[in-house]
C-alpha cells in the first residue's frame, strides 16, 4: 500500500515548510482524540456506579452519610493508644483503629529497616558463615507468604509461652507471657518537664558540635570524634538535669495479682506477633535491596578510593553509601508502603488495627459500608501518599549531589 | 639522566620474586624489579600476562603470595599502617578512570586530601585548582564526571592522584578505554608530568609514548619479564621471539 504522507507529498513544497498528513495519520492529533475519548469513558464509568449504588440504597432504604459517626459505638477494643470505652462514638473507634494501624507501621518500618540492613550487609560478607545465614534467612521469609508468617508468630510460637503466673521474667520488671509482655510504665511527675527540655537541649547542642566540627575539619583538616561527642551530650546533659530536679519519674511495676498482672504495661500478642511477621518478612526484602545497592557500586569506586589512600570505613561513608542510596531509596519507598498496607493483615488474628475494628466491627454494625470502606480506602491513601512524597523528598536530596 | 651521574640512585620501586596465584593460575613468576626514583617505567606484553597485576601489586590492590615489594623504603606486608602509608606516596590511575560520579570534579580532587592528609579544604581546593590547570580543565572544576568527555575525566583523575602530591604514579592501561582523538590530550598529560620529574610505571601499549619518555620498557608474557631494555635497543633490536612476535603484531599493521 502506498503510503498516503509520501505521495501527498509534493516535490516544491520541501523547501518551504514539511506538508501536512491528514489529520487521522498525525500522531499528535491521534493522541488528543484518544485522551478525549478516554476521559469521556472514565466520567460515564464513575457516574454509572454513583448513581447505580445511590439508587440502590434509596431502594433498600439505607440511609447515606457520616452521621453514624457520632453514634456510640457500644464495643470494647482491646488495645488503644487514646481513652476509649464502650460509650465512646464510631468516631472515636476510628481513630482508635487508625492509630492502632499506624503504632504498626511506624514500629514495623523501624524495625524492618535496622534488620534489613544489617541481614544486607551480612549478606555481603567475606565470611563464609554470616553471608549463608543471611542468605538462608532472606530466601525462606521472602517466599513464605506474610499472612501464614503473621499466623505462626500468633499461632505457633506465642501460645508456647507459659501463662502469667509463671511468666518468663527478667529481674521482676518484665514479664513475657501467653498475654503478651508486661513491663514498667513510666509515671512521670510534672518536673519531669526539665529533663525533657534537657533532652531537646542536648539534641540542638550535638547538632551545632556537628556543624562546628564539620567547620573546623574543613578549615584546619583536623577531625573531632563527632558521634561520641555528641552520644555523650545526649546521655549527659538529661541525665544532670533528672537528678538535679530531684529524679522526678516513677515506674508502675507490674505485679501479678490472681491470674493476670495489675499495673505497668502490657503489649498485646496480636501486636507482638504482627510486628514480628511484618518487621521480618519487610527486612528480607530490605536486605536484598540494601545488597543489590551497594553491589550496583562499581568495584573500581572502592579500588580508586583505596588507591588515594582512603580506610575501607571512610570509603563505605563518602563513595558507596552515597552512590548506594540512590538505588535502594526508591524501592525502599515500595517496601514501606507494602508494610503498611499489609498491616491490614492483622485481621486474620484480631489486632484491632483500622481494617478490624472500622471496616469490621463498625461496619457491622452500622452498615454503612459504602461510607466506611471508602474512609478506609482513603486513610491507606493518604498514609501511602505520605510515605512517598517524603521518600521522593529524600530521594531528590540525595540524587542532587549527582548531577 | 643527570641524576644517575652524581649520587648512587634511589629505588623508588623493588620486587624481590614476587609470586602470586589466583586459585590454580600462575599469574606472576619470580617477579624482579628495581625502579629507581625518576625513572619511567613503560610495561608492554599480550593481555593476561599479568602486566596490570603486577602494578596493583605495589599499592596492595592485589596481594602477593610469594617475595618481597618494598615502596619507598617501606615494605608491603600485611601491616596496615604500611599499606596506608604506601598508599598515600602512590597514586594510581586506571583504564576506566573510576572518577566518583556523586562529586564534582574538584570535591573528586579534594576528597582524598581532606580526610586522608587532612588539608583544610581552602588548601585542598587551591591545590586541586592548581592540578586541574596542569591538566589543563580548571573551567571543568564545578561540573560532574558523568558531563565530561572521556579523555577529559581520565585528565581529571590524573589530577585526582596528584593532588596526594604522590612520589610514585602508577598508570594501568590510562587510554584503553579512549577514542582515538581522546588519546593524544592524555598522553600529553603524561608526558608533561613525565618531565617534571615523576617516578612513573605505565602498562600502555602506546609505542610512540614509551619512545618519548621512558627510561626503559619491560616486555611481559605468561607472569614473567622477559626482557628489560632502553625503548632505543628494545623497538630496534628486541632479544627474544616473543617480544619480536608481539612487537610485529603491534606495530605491523
Amino acid at each position: 500500500m502506498a503510503d498516503p504522507n509520501l505521495s501527498a507529498t509534493p516535490p516544491q513544497a520541501i523547501s518551504t515548510l514539511p506538508s501536512k498528513p491528514p489529520f487521522w495519520n498525525d500522531p499528535q492529533k491521534r493522541a488528543l482524540v484518544f485522551q478525549i475519548l478516554l476521559v469521556i469513558g472514565i466520567g460515564l464509568l464513575l457516574w454509572f456506579i454513583f448513581s447505580n449504588t445511590l439508587h440502590n440504597l434509596d431502594k433498600r432504604g439505607i440511609k447515606t452519610g457520616f452521621d453514624f459517626l457520632d453514634r456510640p459505638a457500644g464495643f470494647g477494643i482491646t488495645q488503644s493508644l487514646i481513652p476509649y470505652t464502650e460509650a465512646s462514638t464510631f468516631g472515636r473507634t476510628f481513630l482508635v483503629g487508625l492509630l492502632n494501624t499506624l503504632l504498626v507501621a511506624g514500629l514495623g518500618i523501624i524495625f524492618a529497616t535496622l534488620l534489613g540492613f544489617a541481614v544486607g550487609v551480612a549478606r555481603l560478607s567475606k565470611n563464609w558463615l554470616i553471608s549463608r545465614v543471611a542468605l538462608v534467612f532472606i530466601e525462606t521469609i521472602r517466599n513464605i507468604p506474610p499472612l501464614l508468617q503473621i499466623l505462626f508468630w500468633y499461632r505457633a510460637i506465642l501460645p508456647l509461652l507459659p501463662g502469667p503466673k509463671d511468666s518468663i521474667s527478667l529481674a521482676e520488671l518484665f514479664y513475657l507471657h501467653k498475654r503478651g509482655f508486661t513491663l514498667p510504665s513510666p509515671l512521670f511527675e510534672p518536673a519531669f518537664i526539665w529533663t525533657f527540655w534537657a533532652v531537646i537541649a542536648a539534641l540542638v547542642l550535638a547538632f551545632i558540635m556537628s556543624r562546628w566540627a564539620k567547620a573546623r575539619r574543613e578549615k584546619t583538616g583536623q577531625q573531632f570524634p563527632v558521634v561520641w561527642t555528641a552520644v555523650g551530650i545526649i546521655l549527659v546533659l538529661p541525665l544532670i538535669t533528672f537528678f538535679l530536679t530531684g529524679s522526678p519519674l516513677n515506674w508502675d511495676i507490674p505485679a501479678l495479682s490472681g491470674f493476670n498482672f495489675r499495673g505497668g504495661l502490657t503489649v498485646i500478642p496480636e501486636l507482638t506477633a504482627l510486628l514480628l511477621a511484618l518487621s521480618i518478612y519487610t527486612a528480607a526484602f530490605i536486605a536484598e535491596i540494601v545488597r543489590s545497592g551497594i553491589e550496583s557500586v562499581s568495584k573500581g569506586q572502592s579500588e580508586a578510593a583505596a588507591s588515594l589512600g582512603l580506610r575501607p570505613n571512610r570509603t563505605l561513608q563518602l563513595v558507596i553509601i552515597p552512590q548506594a542510596m540512590r538505588v535502594i531509596i526508591p524501592q525502599l519507598t515500595s517496601q514501606y508502603l507494602n508494610l503498611t498496607k499489609n498491616t491490614s493483615l492483622g485481621v486474620a488474628i484480631g489486632y484491632p488495627d483500622l481494617v478490624n475494628v472500622f471496616a469490621g466491627t463498625t461496619l457491622n454494625q452500622t452498615g454503612q459500608a459504602v461510607e466506611i470502606i471508602f474512609m478506609t480506602m482513603l486513610v491507606y491513601l493518604v498514609i501511602s501518599l505520605v510515605i512517598s512524597l517524603f521518600m521522593n523528598w529524600y530521594n531528590k536530596r540525595m540524587a542532587l549531589v549527582e548531577r | 639522566m643527570e641524576t644517575a651521574t652524581q649520587t648512587k640512585p634511589e629505588i623508588a620501586v623493588s620486587l624481590r620474586d614476587v609470586n602470586k596465584w589466583y586459585g590454580e593460575f600462575h599469574v606472576l613468576k619470580n617477579v624482579n624489579l628495581d625502579v629507581e626514583r625518576g625513572q619511567r617505567i613503560v610495561i608492554c606484553g599480550p593481555s593476561g600476562s599479568g602486566k596490570s597485576t603486577m602494578i596493583r601489586c605495589i599499592n596492595r590492590l592485589e596481594e602477593h603470595q610469594a617475595g618481597q615489594i618494598i615502596v619507598d623504603g617501606i615494605e608491603l606486608n600485611n601491616d596496615l599502617k604500611n599499606i596506608d602509608q604506601i598508599r598515600r606516596e602512590v597514586g594510581m590511575v586506571f583504564q576506566h578512570f573510576n572518577l566518583f560520579p556523586h562529586l564534582t570534579v574538584l570535591e573528586n580532587c579534594c576528597l582524598a586530601p581532606m580526610w586522608v592528609r587532612k588539608i583544610p579544604r581552602k588548601e585542598a581546593e587551591a591545590t586541586a585548582m592548581e592540578y586541574l590547570e596542569r591538566v589543563k580543565i580548571p573551567h571543568q572544576a564545578k561540573k560532574f564526571p558523568g558531563q565530561l568527555s572521556g579523555g577529559q575525566q581520565q585528565r581529571v583523575a590524573i589530577a585526582r592522584s596528584l593532588c596526594m602530591k604522590p612520589r610514585i604514579m602508577l598508570f594501568d592501561e590510562p587510554t584503553s578505554a579512549l577514542d582515538p582523538e581522546m588519546i593524544k590530550e592524555v598522553l600529553d598529560t603524561m608526558i608533561e608530568l613525565a618531565e617534571s620529574g615523576m617516578t612513573m610505571l605505565c602498562v600502555t601499549h602506546e609505542m610512540g609514548f614509551a619512545k618519548t619518555v621512558a627510561d626503559s620498557v619491560i616486555f611481559m608474557d605468561a607472569g614473567q619479564i622477559i626482557e628489560m631494555n632502553t625503548p632505543d635497543e628494545f623497538f630496534n633490536h628486541p632479544q627474544h621471539e616473543r617480544s619480536k612476535l608481539f612487537l610485529s603484531q603491534i606495530l605491523g599493521h
